[in-house]
């Protein structure tokens, strides 16, 4: 999977927060990232210094990357899908969780995550996720234990829990085979740590909605209003790499109410000048009068049709767009959007499939994707 | 039945007692204060029905049907088997047609010569340690795998084309309110007002019958794509590659009342006709499918014959919900690691008793574990689901009853009214509901309630654990004497108590667990 580009990353950060934000979060001892679920791959937009260090890796190996890079074979699926489910769902999660540094030594810690809404948006644009390490307290009968046991007891907690990994390390090598046996069962958090957690989470939340003022484009943490289309479907169509949109049937003038980045880049136009938009933007002086009827019939009949069209991008210049159009039915079993998929006459699929293939399987995963995103109660 | 023929007869005798399907009579009225030598589970007062637990009100819908002669009692129910393909037709109806070249573009001889069907062959895993599947992909958050691509782009093609028998789209569906997360759909459409037929609910394995309907009947236009190992390494795709009736395909159909979206048919070597039961080649298969699909919402199933399985030719069914089910929420408690690495954990919470397999040195332990597993319960007649769940890194085994207490008049009416047949999705918590009224009232207890009538009761499920422990590990035994490996498990004690088989046999289980106590 190749990395998104560096210029979506930023932008997700910078046209939030003001510059001041990255020094505000620099300056937290805490260990966190801040990810972006609205970025195909839902990647990690920041790394604190503390998360580096704890992991072992530079800011560039991490940035722009998914969280599953630090999972490795004994990272309990479970809690993997609970975190899944949690950002499925838009809420926080507080879980204890496996991880890997980039050495390859796994290390438990205690994974607390919470949602960013956009004051606007009334849905999740960031998610904060914070990490502390759990510290064993067992008493082990071992020749390093009194060392171990000596450190942890006279050393302040927050000290030991931004060390750098080598000294964790130093510290644990004398039992390490005995951590090897453990690392597998499920280790719990002490209050202490949770509390930690907490704290840090607070620290840069608060941070970020103070930074957002700035922007004007206000971040908080509750949901605030009702959300078009929210950030579990968001994540779900951003795995779709062609050219789709989603225009809602129910509202006045058939808005546009997502745009796929492969549509962005194809028309030329950036997210904000099509959303809310009826399609007929896409439209020129030599588009056939005939094809836009057929598709306001078909969208009328509530059936799926398939039009070659001439459109035009932002620039003016025309293609020729091999449209298919579908409605697409929520948990309720009624049509809840229609999809646009685009193909380009003449462009070639990679694989073999056909144009009428590609777009038929884009319609099949935005309808699994509609479909089981509306049938949990909490999002109605 | 290499080796799996001693574990049979040595054991033969007990393993009657366990699901009593052989024609041993035995009380209706379960002893449930049984404990063993060293056994050291407690017994819960439990929630679930248990065996003998519910006896029948009288006037309940299932026959029970008796063979006179013979010392076995053979048990039947009735009920509508479900329509998977067009071309599944009542059996009086089958025999009408005769006549050379049937004419339907069907998978048999008459129209296979000259076929050409979509062709995906994936990558093997190699056989060394470490992470075997492809991680990318083992997420919602990554790109969309091409296998998922195609088969959600072949699935909607057949869906403009009208080949279902409904929109499943367009059926109501919901999350039942409750910490368990149980799901149900109102699909009034997906049960036939036919006449129901009987099936034989007591025996798990069945020869294969030509006669009735089986997947080589089905027409080549619900067949969606071949699906098998490549040759030199790499994922290739052919999108129009002749069928070779030589090379043994595997294909994925549609099934024509799909339970959801996506909802298809794996159909391992399907010109062999296989019977449904489990192998090892065609459990991989499987295996590699929920791998390949890289999605964790594409789960696989398996129903073994009195388990609601439908059609006896193998297949394995799947599905695309992009929800968390129940059973995968389910707590679950580690019981003990194989000596290839497989880890098997128990259910807890969770009405239905049954394992969860992960790991594995390689993907082949992972898979051999569940395959032998599933192996033994075929052979001794203990009727089974398999849920292949987390882009195969999960696997759930459920060894169930419900079956066999219909055909004993032994389930309520009121559960049987909502003729929700318990199979492994309904079983994992999704429940496809024909009435209105059950769909409106449906809540967690009441699912909690049905689902619990399935599963074994605890003193059984015990026992059957035990019993797949020492099938798992005596298949382990018998790969280190063929590999002539020296002192593996030569200074770990034997295993004690339940007359056990593997007295002086290697120990495969890792020890320093006390949950490996349970078997002693």
């Amino acid at each position: 999977m190749e990395p998104p580009q560096l210029g979506l990353i930023e932008q997700s950060f910078n046209s939030r927060y003001s510059n001041w934000a990255r020094e505000a979060l620099d300056e937290l001892p805490d260990n966190f990232t801040i990810t972006d679920p609205c970025i195909s791959g839902h990647p990690i937009v920041f790394a604190s210094r503390g998360f580096l260090k704890m992991s072992g890796y530079s800011r560039d190996q991490v940035v722009g990357r998914n969280g599953r890079m630090f999972q490795g074979p004994n990272t309990c699926r479970r809690s993997v899908m609970e975190i899944r489910e949690a950002i499925r769902e838009e809420r926080g999660v507080e879980i204890s969780l496996l991880n890997y540094r980039k050495d390859g030594t796994p290390f438990w810690m205690l994974f607390r995550m919470a949602p960013v809404f956009g004051k606007d948006e009334g849905r999740v644009i960031h998610f904060v996720a914070v990490q502390v390490p759990i510290l064993r307290r067992r008493q082990r009968r071992r020749n390093g234990e009194g060392l171990c046991g000596e450190i942890l007891s006279n050393s302040c907690r927050r000290e030991v829990c931004s060390s750098s990994s080598v000294e964790l390390a130093g510290v644990s090598a004398a039992d390490s085979d005995c951590r090897a046996l453990e690392i597998e069962e499920k280790c719990e958090a002490s209050d202490t740590e949770k509390q930690l957690a907490a704290t840090a989470i607070s620290n840069v939340l608060s941070v970020l909605t103070h930074y957002s003022e700035s922007t004007g484009r206000l971040v908080c943490e509750k949901r605030f209003g009702p959300s078009l289309v929210s950030s579990s479907l968001h994540i779900s169509l951003g795995r779709i790499k062609q050219s789709f949109v989603l225009v809602d049937p129910h509202l006045p003038d058939i808005p546009i109410v997502y745009a796929s980045d492969a549509f962005l880049r194809m028309t030329g136009y950036a997210r904000n000048e099509v959303l809310g938009q009826n399609c007929r933007f896409l439209t020129g002086v030599d588009t056939d009068p005939s094809a836009l009827h057929q598709i306001k019939q078909s969208i009328q009949a509530q059936q799926a049709c398939s039009v070659r069209i001439l459109h035009y991008r932002k620039d003016k210049s025309s293609f020729w767009n091999l449209l298919h159009i579908s409605p697409v039915r929520n948990a309720t079993g009624k049509i809840a959007y229609f999809v646009g998929v685009q193909i380009e006459e003449g462009s070639v699929d990679r694989h073999g499939l056909s144009p009428e293939m590609r777009q038929l399987s884009v319609v099949g995963s935005i309808k699994v994707a509609v479909r089981s995103s509306s049938m949990s109660y909490s999002i109605h | 039945m290499i080796g799996k023929g001693k574990v049979g007869c040595q054991r033969g005798r007990q393993v009657a007692d366990i699901t009593a399907i052989h024609g041993v009579t035995r009380p209706l009225i379960h002893v449930r204060s049984v404990r063993r030598k060293l056994d050291i589970i407690q017994s819960n007062p439990s929630a679930h029905g248990g065996r003998g637990a519910l006896p029948s009100e009288g006037g309940s819908p299932s026959d029970l049907l008796f063979l006179a002669g013979g010392e076995r009692m053979m048990l039947r129910i009735k009920r509508v088997p479900t329509v998977v393909s067009n071309y599944q037709k009542d059996e009086g109806e089958d025999a009408a047609r005769r006549g050379g070249g049937c004419g339907r573009n069907c998978l048999q001889k008459c129209c296979i010569p000259g076929a050409k069907l979509p062709l995906y062959t994936f990558k093997r895993a190699e056989e060394i340690p470490g992470d075997k599947c492809v991680l990318e992909h083992d997420d919602n958050q990554a790109p969309v795998a091409f296998l998922d691509s195609l088969l959600l782009g072949q699935w909607e093609d057949r869906m403009q084309r009208g080949l279902f028998r409904y929109d499943v789209t367009a059926c109501e569906t919901k999350v039942i309110p409750g910490r368990c997360g149980f799901m149900a759909q109102l699909n009034e459409g997906r049960h036939l007002k036919k006449r129901p037929t009987e099936f034989r609910v007591d025996k798990v394995l069945q020869p294969f019958d030509g006669n009735k309907f089986n997947f080589t009947k089905v027409g080549q236009e619900e067949v969606l794509f071949q699906f098998d190992a490549s040759e030199d390494g790499e994922v290739q795709f052919f999108p129009d590659a002749p069928v070779d009736a030589d090379s043994s395909p595997s294909v994925v159909a549609i099934n024509v009342s799909p339970i959801e979206y996506g909802h298809v048919l794996l159909i391992p070597r399907i010109l062999e006709c296989l019977p449904q039961r489990i192998d090892r080649e065609s459990f991989l298969l499987a295996l590699y499918m929920a791998i390949e699909a890289g999605n964790p919402y594409f789960r696989l199933g398996y129903n073994s014959l009195g388990a609601f399985a439908t059609i006896n030719h193998l297949h394995f069914q799947a599905y695309y919900l992009a929800v968390p089910f129940p059973i995968e929420k389910a707590p679950t408690r580690k019981v003990t690691t194989l000596g290839d690495g497989v880890k098997i954990s128990e259910l807890f919470d969770y009405p239905v008793r049954g394992l969860v397999f992960e790991g594995g040195n390689t993907l082949q332990d992972l898979s051999n574990a569940v395959s032998d597993a599933c192996i033994f319960l075929q052979d001794n007649n203990i009727p089974h689901n398999v849920l292949i769940a987390d882009c195969g890194k999960r696997i759930f085994l459920l060894p169930q009853c419900y079956a066999e207490k219909q055909a004993l008049g032994e389930v309520s009416s009121e559960l049987l009214d909502t003729q929700v047949n318990p199979a492994v999705w309904e079983i994992s918590g999704h429940m496809v509901l024909k009435r209105k009224k059950d769909y409106e009232e449906a809540s967690e207890e009441n699912a909690w309630r049905l689902l619990a009538e399935v599963s074994l009761s605890e003193e059984r499920f015990e026992e059957v654990k035990a019993l797949i422990f020492e099938a798992c590990s005596y298949t382990l035994s018998e790969k280190e004497d063929e590999h002539l490996t020296q002192g593996a498990g030569d200074d770990k004690p034997p295993l004690e108590g339940t007359g056990s088989i593997n007295k002086g046999r290697n120990c495969n289980m890792v020890s320093g667990t006390q949950e490996c106590l349970v078997l002693q």
